[in-house]
């Protein structure tokens, strides 16, 4: 029996469609966008003017306080235009505009290298918040932010995270594959960062390559265990990978840090290795591209800003596409139009076309069937939340039945054969509530 | 692709594909075997019964809820397997137009009164055979032999009665072993008992048929396993006690698990989502709790049945043990 959490759900995987797909580069966009504010916490500062001409590489936005951080240009080109753009949330943000040049050889530009041994933990820290980089799980958290431990805390594990549970994703995968070398050099600038004294890399069973060429190269001066996961969703939620792992639980609004804990995807773990010995920004990442109105499936290293409609053409989109979202088809969101950019969490696009969308069945009342209670990886209740939803009681959610625990995962709605928008409504009195807060 | 239109929603963008109209015609399917039982035993009568039942509930259903809404909600199955099981409770000899009277009733006041599908606070089947039994308690009590060589050509007369009129039995009635074990004392464990060959409601009898269809649903995870295990463990360890404290007294849990509608209830009955607790915890103390009902009932009780009592008990009590059983901590927390 391999280690994993209770509960949880076990959609089709689609992963067979791109894993065997090796990791090929995308061509650069004429146009680029590059939002500021690409990961959660305060936007990066543009320190670039209109008109500017800038090397692939180049730090062109610095970070606006500690939770902040820093973008760099993904091509080489000219600053055409800084102000709004479209967003993948609908609303106009402030971003940088930058012109391919073109005929440029796209080299990237390089800077002071961060050296593994000779910094020390704070100089790794700032160096990968000047490098810019985030969860490239999808979460975009600034990864500095993680490893900055507390006074009180103390952290033993560092934990790599190649579950990947996301149906059609397949980008951990490859990366693991692919860049084995930038992991181990990864975790070593993280281990010396966090101070943790061994490492842990949880990798769901459906991946036994990645694990086999991971554990064939653990450097033996490394504490570092690879530790494959039953394939069950959401097993790369934090909380249930440390509860698999290492049989912690993360109290309720806590972090992995109260339970002596960092983890790291194992995709951000390959960018610090591959960036900071070469004193690079992170300017690209790697995506994956699936879904049935794809025609081009597969996994690339496509650059941060390229517009999706370039990387959609590019794939090659079905002409009856109806709905392509942002990351997996379980958390990830719809998006209201193509002209927006691939930013720094952005895992995969995934399209469907008219024949998955139309097929939505019509909704019935709740049966009190409990599906949902034994999908809820956080034994939450979602039966009685969407109850207290539908009468539109929101304080009673998060008073006493724990709203503000649910991450949405989707586990619920997935498995409600009443097909109810539970996670929807959870949303929804998130926000209502906290709009009436402020 | 310029011009292309996109669909906004929200995510989880797939869904498992179980739905609320494929879980209820499953149960239909599960409860086949044991209706052709019935139709075995008892004949033309249980035909009628049996389509009497299900189309006054499903016509009731259809009724009312075109009374308030463009759409009728027949099209997800609840009301099929509301007059199943309220027909397969039914005695075989049950005038016709009680059946239909005793369906109406059930999925009017027992369900569509509070709110149709998913709000009703009881088993619909079960509130129209409660109705019946008040009304018209010497009918629910008069029971048909089973096998009797004319029943594929006849029918028993009192089936045909006129409404309101008192209806006429024929004078070949027989006993249940409930019956028989409550004023007589017959407590003896037959072959005709365990194989079902034995007069009692149209589906009581027929224990095989009624577990391989609760284990088919059970597999195909549309039955919650535990409520029945619950109901049935309470009751078979129950009676053993009581059985070897006073064996004359008391039946054993043989003659308890397989007498009376205790197997139809506890694996069909009992196991409605809508009027059964949540979580597993929370069935499991449902569970028991109807296996303790029917063991007082049956024991101590003025009637020989309790199952029916003991879940429409238990239903009213569900919400409650919902509150107590909460996902996550447990309940003495």
């Amino acid at each position: 029996m391999l280690p994993t959490f209770e509960h949880g759900i076990h959609p089709p995987t689609h992963k067979d469609e791109t894993c065997g797909r090796a990791i090929h580069q995308f061509p650069f966009s004429p146009l680029m966008e590059i939002p500021l504010a690409q990961h959660t916490g305060k936007p990066a500062r543009a320190i670039v003017r209109e008109g500017e001409s800038v090397i692939r590489g180049q730090c062109i936005a610095e970070p606006d306080g500690f939770m902040s951080t820093a973008m760099h240009a993904p091509v080489t080109g000219t600053v055409k235009r800084i102000g709004l753009m479209p967003s993948i949330r609908g609303e106009q943000v402030e971003g940088i505009y930058l012109e391919t040049l073109r005929g440029s050889t796209q080299e990237v530009g390089e800077s002071r290298p961060c050296d593994l041994t000779t910094s020390t933990p704070d100089e790794i820290i700032n160096a990968i918040q000047a490098a810019g980089i985030v969860g490239l799980g999808g979460a975009a958290f600034p990864t500095h932010v993680k490893l900055r431990i507390p006074e009180d805390k103390d952290v033993d594990t560092l934990v790599i995270n190649g579950v990947e549970c996301e149906p059609y994703l397949t980008t951990d995968h490859r990366v693991m594959l692919e860049q084995p070398d930038d992991i181990f050099m990864g975790i070593r600038y993280l281990v010396k960062a966090c101070g943790a004294s061994r490492v842990i890399i949880g990798i769901e069973a459906n991946k036994p390559d990645a694990a086999e060429a991971l554990e064939r190269l653990i450097p033996p001066d490394l504490d570092v265990t690879v530790q494959l996961l039953a394939v069950k969703y959401p097993q790369g939620a934090e909380k249930m990978l440390l509860k698999a792992l290492l049989g912690r639980e993360v109290p309720a609004g806590g972090l992995p840090l109260d339970v002596g804990a960092v983890v790291i995807n194992v995709a951000t773990t390959a960018e610090i290795g591959h960036l900071l010995p070469r004193g690079q920004g992170i300017q690209e990442r790697v995506i994956t591209i699936s879904g049935p109105a794809i025609e081009k499936k597969g996994n690339y290293r496509i650059p941060i800003g390229t517009p999706l409609r370039f990387a959609l053409e590019y794939a090659g989109l079905a002409e009856d596409v109806s709905e392509v979202f942002l990351g997996g088809p379980m958390m990830g969101q719809s998006l209201p139009s193509l002209d927006v950019p691939i930013t720094k969490g952005t895992s995969g696009f995934v399209a469907f076309t008219r024949r998955e969308t139309d097929a939505r069945p019509k909704s019935f009342p709740c049966i009190h069937c409990g599906y949902c209670v034994e999908a809820c990886p956080l034994f939450l209740n979602p039966c009685e939340l969407g109850r207290l939803a539908r009468k539109g009681e929101y304080e009673q959610m998060a008073a006493n039945q724990r709203l503000f625990e649910c991450f949405e995962c989707g586990a619920c709605s997935y498995v409600c054969p009443s097909h109810l928008p539970l996670v929807q409504s959870f949303r929804g009195a998130k926000s209502i509530l906290r709009k009436a807060q402020t | 692709m310029s011009d292309t239109t996109l669909n906004i929603g929200s995510s989880p963008h797939i869904r498992s594909g179980h739905s609320v109209d494929l879980i209820m015609r499953n149960v239909v399917y599960a409860l086949l075997p044991l209706c052709a039982f019935a139709v075995w035993l008892y004949g033309l009568a249980a035909v009628l019964v049996l389509l009497v039942a299900v189309i006054s509930c499903v016509a009731t259903e259809h009724w009312l809820s075109r009374s308030r809404t463009a759409a009728s909600t027949i099209g997800d199955w609840s009301a099929v397997i509301t007059g199943l099981l309220y027909g397969l409770t039914l005695p075989p000899s049950l005038p016709l137009w009680m059946v239909a009277l005793g369906g109406f009733v059930g999925v009017a006041l027992g369900k569509y009164l509070f709110g149709g599908l998913g709000y009703n606070a009881f088993n619909p089947a079960l509130v129209g055979r409660a109705f019946l039994q008040a009304a018209f308690p010497a009918s629910l009590t008069t029971w048909h032999p089973a096998l009797l060589d004319d029943r594929f050509v006849s029918v028993p007369a009192s089936l045909l009665a006129f409404p309101l009129a008192r209806p006429d039995y024929d004078g070949i009635s027989s006993a249940t072993p409930l019956t028989l074990a409550k004023f007589e004392q017959e407590l003896a464990v037959t072959p005709e008992l365990l194989a079902g060959l034995h007069s009692g409601s149209l589906g009581e009898s027929g224990a095989v048929l009624i577990l391989a269809g609760g284990a088919y649903l059970a597999f195909r995870g549309m039955l919650n396993w535990r409520i029945p295990a619950a109901v049935l463990g309470t009751v078979a360890g129950a009676s053993a006690i009581a059985s070897s404290l006073s064996p004359g007294d008391y039946a054993g849990p043989v003659f308890m698990l397989f007498s009376g509608g205790l197997m139809l209830g506890a694996v069909f009955m009992a196991t409605d989502m809508v009027a059964s607790p949540l979580t597993h915890r929370g069935a499991i103390a449902y569970g028991v709790l109807i296996g303790m009902l029917i063991v007082v009932i049956r024991y101590w009780g003025g009637m020989p049945e309790g199952v029916m009592y003991a879940i429409l008990l238990a239903n009213a009590v569900s919400p409650h043990i919902d509150r107590h059983f909460q996902p996550g901590a447990p309940a003495w927390k």
